[in-house]
């Protein structure tokens, strides 16, 4: 019997073409990039080596910098803004209340959409003649509100966040949802038996025992964040004047606008680097606690 | 892995009925937030212009000017990314069934000294973001003439569609018992029939899973559907979509057409199959 399943030729013949893939992929491509980072090149002709000029530049560049901060700032607006909403949803559709199933199936249906539908939406929403926001705040009597929410360095970050919390709120709702919902009901009845509160058993029981999806959702809220490019690249293109650039967008524009291959690569090694060291802290604080 | 979506049975005395009609009347808010930006873009793609621009923008259409989607589809070639679409997203999710299904096979049932090693460097392949390889690959594509070719993009959703997919296989394959294919082999048949007519058939659930959720992300992929084409006879609808809106900038009802006609699939499918989408989206929660 083992004999059948050890034999190498079949071994090979399941797990090659996946392996070859993959490393030829997604795994190669990585030191190819970080090779990059280190030429001055416009993909013409070989590079120069330059050593760590690229990055040196990258965080000496107020342009980079921005980028890198408005990502922050990103992530920090979804781990704060948004999760919560999602918890407080996924916590009152996992206590049995009426339409669970409608509720939680039509608060899912942005994630599906493509991000650029989505962004192209939303462009016509902040529309500034003809949008649906400004007719909205010129039908409540607010006409003076009414801007070009895109168009205007102040609101333009601000608008552009707006879109993808509210996209992804559906999908990390889901996900604590699965996960208040695989919380064994009796040690929920247990509480209730005690005489606690819905609100004391959310607190006290079933928000504790969603520690391992919360993880996931900030994980996922964190490196979405970090990662972003559709929308911006879409809604805004990074302007006005740099001010919604994220460090995708402006990886992008270096290497397909200004042919800077080193330096777009070194912006992308950051970005690589960014999500597995937030990835490997949020897992770490999730387990010394 | 977080468990099945199941309603739990009803709880029999209401909490307090004034708690519970506010409590309803929020959740209804914010289903209105979550769908009427939809519902609005169906509205707009069903207007023309004079309809649009003379303030009347929120509300429903007039009268339904369906020759928007007509146009949107011929002059505005969303017939061509839509076909384009359909067969980049039918190549890959086929190709990643094969292919994550017999790689994961053989990585929980056949006995070789690295599969151990193999599955842990899979899934750290799921971590990492697809701007690394955008560059290296552009250079590949572009040195092999690949780019404006369909393969240009199957093979990379492909490749980063594999680890999630060889994932949720493989974790299914730990709950399917041994007994049947050993016995099968016993028989006489083969590794491949016993794989192909045994194996597969039971492992459909998740197959089903991989499917549903590599049609989301390659549906939707913009980044190296933007890089790798620019020829219109190859672009798929993201990136369609895209140029689309650039050369019919006033014309607010045929974007709207073509942003419809880019979402309907999507919404059909989740519309058929609802528990299950909701399902595949938490398993595929393990990429991150």
């Amino acid at each position: 019997m083992d004999k059948v399943f050890s034999n190498k030729r079949d071994i090979a013949v399941f797990v090659g073409p996946t392996l070859l893939l993959f490393v030829a992929i997604v795994l190669v491509p990585i030191f190819v990039s970080s090779y990059y980072s280190l030429l001055d090149w416009n993909g013409i002709g070989r590079g120069e080596f330059i050593g760590l000029d690229n990055y040196i530049e990258m965080f000496t560049s107020s342009r980079a910098l921005n980028s890198m901060k408005n990502s922050l700032l990103f992530a920090a607006a979804s781990v704060f803004l948004q999760l919560p909403v999602s918890l407080l949803l996924a916590l009152i559709l996992a206590s049995s209340i009426k339409g669970e199933g409608f509720y939680r199936t039509v608060y899912f249906i942005p994630v599906l959409i493509s991000t650029v539908v989505i962004a192209q939406l939303w462009s016509k929403i902040y529309n500034a003649d003809y949008g649906m926001l400004n007719t909205l705040l010129k039908t409540v009597g607010l006409p003076e509100l009414a801007r070009d929410w895109l168009g205007r360095r102040e609101t333009a970050l601000v608008a552009s966040f707006i879109p993808i919390l509210w996209q992804y709120v559906g999908y990390h709702m889901l996900l604590m949802y699965a996960g208040a919902k695989s919380i064994p009901s009796e040690i929920i009845e247990a509480a209730k038996i005690d005489g606690a509160s819905r609100v004391r058993t959310a607190l006290s029981v079933i928000i504790p025992l969603m520690k391992p999806v919360l993880k996931v959702s900030l994980v996922f809220s964190v490196i979405g964040a970090l990662k972003i490019f559709d929308l911006i690249y879409v809604l805004t293109g990074g302007g006005p004047f740099f001010v919604t650039e994220v460090p995708s967008t402006l990886m992008y524009t270096t290497i397909f606008d200004t042919f800077r291959y080193g330096y777009g690569s070194a912006i992308s090694v950051f970005i690589i680097v960014e999500c597995l060291v937030f990835t490997i802290v949020i897992n770490k604080l999730f387990r010394t606690e | 892995m977080p468990a099945a979506i199941s309603e739990r049975p009803g709880r029999s005395r209401a909490a307090g009925t004034v708690g519970s009609i506010l409590l309803q009347m929020f959740l209804i808010l914010f289903a209105f937030v979550q769908i009427y930006p939809l519902v609005w873009l169906a509205f707009f793609s069903l207007k023309d212009n004079s309809e649009i621009f003379s303030g009347e923008v929120l509300g429903p259409p007039r009268k339904f000017l369906w020759t928007n989607y007509a146009r949107a589809l011929s002059e505005g070639n969303v017939l061509t990314y839509f076909l384009n679409s359909v067969l980049v997203t039918a190549a890959t999710i086929v190709l990643v069934l094969i292919l994550s299904a017999m790689s994961a096979y053989a990585i929980a049932r056949m006995k070789w000294k690295l599969s151990n090693a193999t599955m842990t460097l899979i899934l750290l392949g799921m971590m990492v973001p697809i701007h690394s390889a955008l560059l290296p690959l552009f250079m590949v594509l572009r040195n092999l003439n690949l780019l404006n070719t369909y393969w240009a993009l199957i093979i990379p959703y492909v490749a980063f569609g594999l680890p999630v997919a060889v994932y949720i296989i493989a974790s299914f394959f730990k709950s399917v018992p041994r007994e049947m294919e050993e016995s099968a082999v016993m028989d006489g048949c083969g590794v491949y029939r016993a794989f192909f007519f045994i194996i597969l058939p039971l492992v459909r659930p998740a197959l089903a899973t991989v499917a549903i959720f590599t049609f989301i992300s390659a549906w939707n992929e913009l980044m190296f559907a933007v890089t790798f084409i620019n020829d219109t006879e190859y672009q798929t609808l993201t990136v369609g979509m895209m140029s689309m809106v650039g050369t019919y900038i006033t014309h607010w009802g045929v974007v709207g057409a073509g942003l419809m006609i880019a979402t309907i699939p999507t919404i059909i499918i989740y519309l058929l199959l609802n528990k299950q989408v909701q399902q595949s989206m938490i398993a595929g929660a393990v990429k991150g």
